[in-house]
């Protein structure tokens, strides 16, 4: 039982750390129909400035040292984005195959340069006592890293559907998602909603870079290519465009993952997860939710 | 027609998509005011020409609206300037809801321009709250419509066969309702069904394969069966 609830609970905090990856996927492929393999560097480079400014400000209380870790992620995360977008991928608008080379250049880049930067080694984030201990519940001693990983996805999860169903620019991308140039044909400029996209896709993967060195125990340079992975798993069994099909579709792949890499072998769950994505594909081929951007 | 009365002006426009020569220099005047009717057999051109003045599809070429060159502004710059669109297919947001296809169209002066909506068509009211991809064909070219007038900027409305596919009574809404908003906007209108043409155009320009074959008063060509023919197809022999 006590297994069980921590597979449990630390698929779901994988998946939550899958998910604030996803979302940006999604709705970016979802409005733009540009295939950002860049996003695993957000998620990298922002963990690695959020270390650094960890580092500056040791001697300080660990709760101030990862507070900031975590804003510094967020923030880099959404500017590393926002610059992409602005820089690299406006100018080959309607070039597809230009932009997906772009942002398998900019993927690539950022793993070589922090690996240049910081070295190929493991970081450790200096985190707080409380987060590295454990809560107990039904009986299973459920490391905090996953509490926090589930609340913040939760969080962003709320936020997102929050900025979709409620505010104009959220209009303007459930629509952007759905015909693109219906909206421009209504006077709109979409390209405003692009970078407002990649922006706040870029400010989540951030924090699943930040949230993901605590999960983990350390940051790498190579992490966030294998998490795009699983992000890209996601987001197609989700339904491209999808912000909730994303977040159902996390949580299944999080504890698929889990579960079978502790009871059949480590990797069996991995490849489960691939099996998932074909069985999928072949069965809905838009994914858990089709194609509407709820 | 003096300059002056001129609001959209086409000067040798061409479109091409891949390697197909679809517009093969198009040129005509549109008149303020009234309802301007762009007529042709299927597949001449017709939809590509609203694209092209939208910038929808890749043009050359001039288009102006009241004197100011629209060919190098991007869709919704264009747009921006007062042009709005009805389209073909109706392009309704199918996973918005009615009041969210119709919010999305909103600019500063809507406010009265949803009376004029909700006059002519009092359904959209009951119908807000429903996902646009549920409602009927006629009821999806309402949204349409009222898209392109909730704008009270717009200046010219370029509707693409607004009453194709209808019941009856629901092209006599339609046509109503054009009419209504001929009062608000100039009118650049693909119609097929000749007889709701001839109800509310006063001009006619047609094309055939690219290229404008006829331009001048609507009575002059629909009163000629033998031009009408030549100039329509066999339609305009049954429509009339
Ligand atoms: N995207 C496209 N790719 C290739 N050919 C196209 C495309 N769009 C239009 N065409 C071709 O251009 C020509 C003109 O098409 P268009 O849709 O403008 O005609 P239309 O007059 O609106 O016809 P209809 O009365 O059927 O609506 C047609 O021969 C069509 O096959
Ligand atoms: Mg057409």
């Amino acid at each position: 039982m006590s297994t069980t609830v921590l597979l449990l609970i630390t698929g779901l905090g994988l998946g939550a750390l899958y998910f604030l990856i996803a979302a940006g996927l999604s709705l970016i492929w979802g409005l733009m129909r540009v295939l950002n393999l860049a996003h695993g560097a957000f998620f990298t480079v922002a963990a690695y400035l959020g270390w650094s400014a960890s580092l500056a400000l040791s001697g300080t209380s660990p709760w101030v040292q990862w507070g900031v870790s975590v804003v510094v992620a967020v923030i880099a995360g959404g500017v590393f984005a926002t610059l992409t977008e602005v820089v690299l991928i406006r100018p080959l608008y309607a070039r597809p195959v230009g932009q997906v080379l772009v942002t398998v250049g900019v993927a690539l880049a950022a793993v070589a340069l922090i690996e240049g930067g910081y070295g190929g080694d493991p970081k450790q984030l200096t985190l707080p006592a409380w987060l590295t201990g454990t809560t107990a519940i039904l009986g299973a001693n459920i490391p905090n890293t996953r509490w926090v990983a589930i609340f913040a996805a939760a969080l962003v999860l709320a936020l997102l559907l929050f900025f979709l169903q409620r505010t104009r620019y959220g209009l303007i991308v459930r629509a952007g998602v759905e015909n693109r140039s219906m909206v421009e044909a209504l006077g709109i400029d979409v390209q405003r909603a692009f970078t407002l996209v990649f922006a706040i896709g870029g400010m989540a993967a951030g924090l699943s870079g930040v949230l993901a060195a605590a999960y983990y125990g350390t940051i790498d340079p190579v992490r966030g290519t294998s998490m795009l992975i699983f992000a890209f798993i996601v987001i197609v069994i989700g339904g491209l465009g999808s912000v909730a099909g994303s977040a159902l579709a996390a949580v299944i792949v999080g504890v698929l993952q889990q579960f079978l890499n502790f009871y059949a072998a480590a990797g069996v769950g991995d490849f489960a997860v691939v099996l998932l994505l074909a069985v999928v594909l072949l069965v809905r081929p838009g994914g858990l939710t089709g194609a509407t951007s709820t | 027609m003096s300059e002056r009365d001129v609001l959209l002006a086409l000067r040798n426009v061409d479109v091409f998509i891949g390697e197909s020569h679809i517009l093969q220099g198009v040129s005509f005047d549109v008149r303020n005011g009234g309802i301007t009717g762009l007529l042709g057999r299927n597949g001449v051109g017709k939809t590509t020409t609203l694209r092209g003045i939208l910038g929808l599809a890749p043009r050359t070429g001039s288009v102006t609206l009241a004197g100011e060159e629209l060919t190098r502004l991007s869709v919704h710059e264009v747009v921006q300037r007062g042009v709005g669109y009805v389209p073909e297919d109706r392009d309704v947001f199918a996973g918005l809801t009615v009041a969210e296809n119709l919010r999305l169209a909103e600019r500063k002066g809507s406010e009265l321009r949803y009376d004029l909506i909700y006059e002519l068509f009092p359904e959209l009211k009951q119908r807000a709250a429903q996902k646009a991809g549920t409602l009927s064909g006629g009821q999806q070219q309402m949204v349409s419509l009222s898209r392109a007038l909730l704008n009270a900027d717009n200046r010219i409305l370029l509707v693409d066969e607004p009453t194709k596919g209808l019941a009856p009574l629901v092209v006599r809404n339609v046509t109503e309702a054009l009419r209504r908003a001929a009062e608000v906007a100039t009118i650049l209108l693909v119609e097929q069904n000749l007889s709701v043409a001839h109800a509310l155009v006063r001009d006619v320009i047609v094309l055939d394969q690219g290229r404008v074959t006829f331009t001048g008063d609507v009575d002059e060509l629909m009163n000629d069966p033998a031009l009408a023919r030549r100039h329509l197809g066999l339609a305009a022999a049954v429509g009339h």
